[in-house]
């Protein structure tokens, strides 16, 4: 008996199965047939001109570069603040706990202007800015802003999860053995929770490296210094769904490729 | 479980409290309807809207049994729809190539576009003149922030062959000065405008349309000469549903009431 029919065999033999099986088709299905069909759609002669286009790798380069930025930021600043919402008790963390998890909801166009009316030139805080002679609007710094500013709460949650997880017990044993906040820190919270920040960090740049309305009004688009994948995309459908298509791919394959190797970073570390 | 239940009821009632409207005034239609039902359906270009939106009310008034109902959107995304089989009475584009594409489609008959306003290119500056640009030179100051449409789109293309007229004018690398200055070719109009209105860019292109629609901004004209002329046209697709009242309309958008609205809109009349 073939492969195939074992499985279907096996399906069959236990009927609650497709209660299962049957939703998680229909959402695999929409998840996936459009990828599908954008590789198909891609796959033309024309594909590798567009996906080896100068402004197609430059604008690779760019996001990869300030995606991998924002993490970066992210788990700088996310890491102690997620510890902070995590195991402190103090006045007003609700309050702060609804404003990391707003721009999670907020539409990035609205982010982008926020960010615009906040730290562009003639935004609130502009004069401020401009004295320290720093000009945000039209700058890579920006792309890494707008990026940061929409994907870091992906980062703060998880952590902010990880580290809630970790028995009260171990902290408070640690703290009678001597330890101090920092100690505790390094060597109970941070190993304990290092699956969820490591998932944080991943949710994070990919939602980053995707980041687009937020990037197109903060930071404009222009190719080698502002223009990331998602823009050369969106601008890539005014000259034609060929480009559009192809450096979609190119971003699908990328993220795939980067995916797998932190998936597997986390297996290796695992075991 | 009781919380979830709550958030569930006030989402529910959010949500009849929003459908109320709509059924209003799907009871206002109706009564239209009952002397004489005619609608109108046009496609129009996103940059038609107010000029348009008052178009079509003047036309209600004078064509009382008439409703006219207007989809604005990106030309390309209406021929798109039409193409996939959305049949309007009148489609009217920003640009030629949309209809052009239509007509070679079979969709529009190939004598029925007419070009029934111009638009032309300007500079429009935020209201505080931050770079103090005075004359369409002041562009090519180094240093300047300049925001234009990018160039696959047709906005930011004219703007570029704008700049190469004006070579003849301020230099043979006066394009060239001016196109060092920008900081971000924006994906379209209205996204040019928003970062001239909030101050972040010192000048940006758009069309004189768009800087009637925006009047707090300062503009700069561009001459004639060395303008771009952008031409509108209008046509009544083959399946037009009704295509005598689609004729009825365009003939009005043609008159001088019609092209007196466009003017007062920043387009030029091709009927003065």
């Amino acid at each position: 008996m073939s492969a195939l029919g074992r499985f279907v065999q096996r399906l069959a033999s236990r009927k609650a199965n497709w209660l299962f099986i049957l939703p998680s088709l229909v959402l695999l299905g929409l998840l996936g047939l459009p990828l599908l069909a954008l590789i198909w759609k891609a796959a033309g002669q024309d594909f590798f001109a567009y996906a080896l286009s100068p402004s197609a790798l430059s604008a690779l380069r760019l996001s990869l570069l300030t995606s991998t930025i924002s993490t970066a930021l992210a788990v700088a600043a996310g890491m102690p603040l997620a510890y902070i919402l995590a195991r402190w008790h103090f006045w007003g963390k609700s309050a702060l706990e609804l404003l990391v998890d707003l721009p999670v909801v907020l539409p990035p166009s609205a982010a982008g202007l926020a960010l615009l009316v906040a730290f562009g030139r003639s935004g609130v805080f502009g004069p401020e800015l401009s004295a320290l002679g720093i000009s945000l609007p039209f700058t890579t710094a920006a792309v890494v802003f707008a990026q940061t500013f929409v994907a870091a709460p992906l980062f703060v949650r998880s952590a902010k999860t990880g580290f809630s997880e970790i028995d009260q017990q171990l902290e408070e044993a640690a703290f009678a053995e001597g330890a101090d906040e920092i100690q505790l820190f390094r060597h109970v919270m941070f190993p304990l929770a290092w699956r969820s920040l490591l998932t944080g960090s991943i949710l994070t740049w990919t939602r980053a490296l995707g980041e687009f309305g937020a990037t197109i009004l903060f930071a404009g688009n222009l190719e080698g210094k502002t223009q990331t994948m998602p823009l050369a995309i969106y601008l890539g459908l005014e000259r034609g769904l060929g480009v559009a298509l192809a450096l979609s791919v190119v971003l699908v394959v990328v993220s795939v490729i980067l995916l797998g190797v932190i998936r597997r970073l986390e297996r290796q570390n695992k075991s | 479980m009781k919380h979830l239940a709550l958030i569930f009821i006030f989402i529910a009632i959010l949500l009849v409290a929003c459908g109320q409207t709509p059924t209003s005034a799907q009871v206002g239609a109706t009564a239209t309807e009952m002397t004489q039902p005619m609608t109108l359906t046009v496609f129009a270009a996103a940059s038609l809207t107010d000029a348009f939106t008052e178009i079509g009310k003047a036309f209600e008034v004078s064509h009382p049994n008439v409703s006219v109902v207007f989809s604005f959107a990106g030309s390309q995304i209406l021929r798109t729809q039409i193409e996939q089989g959305a049949e309007p009475d009148i489609f009217a584009s920003a640009n030629e190539l949309e209809m052009d594409t239509l007509v070679s489609d079979g969709l529009v008959a190939a004598d029925a576009p007419q070009t029934f306003v111009t638009n032309k290119l300007v500079i429009v500056l935020p209201p505080n003149n931050p770079a103090d640009v005075q004359t369409l030179a002041d562009l090519a100051r180094p240093g300047l922030k300049l925001v234009l449409a990018a160039s696959d789109v047709p906005a930011g293309k004219y703007t570029r062959q704008v700049l190469e007229n004006l070579n003849g004018l301020y230099g043979s690398d006066f394009s060239t000065k001016v196109l060092a200055n920008v900081v971000s070719d924006e994906e379209n109009i209205r996204l040019v405008l928003t970062k001239v209105q909030l101050g972040e860019a010192d000048a940006g292109s758009v069309y004189a349309s768009d800087a009637v629609a925006a009047p707090d901004l300062l503009t700069l004209p561009i001459p004639d000469p060395y303008n771009v002329v952008a031409e509108y046209p209008i046509a009544a697709p083959v399946g037009a549903p009704s295509p005598q009242m689609a004729a009825t309309f365009i003939a009005y958008v043609l008159s001088p009431d019609g092209q007196a609205v466009m003017e007062k809109w920043g387009f030029t009349p091709v009927n003065p």
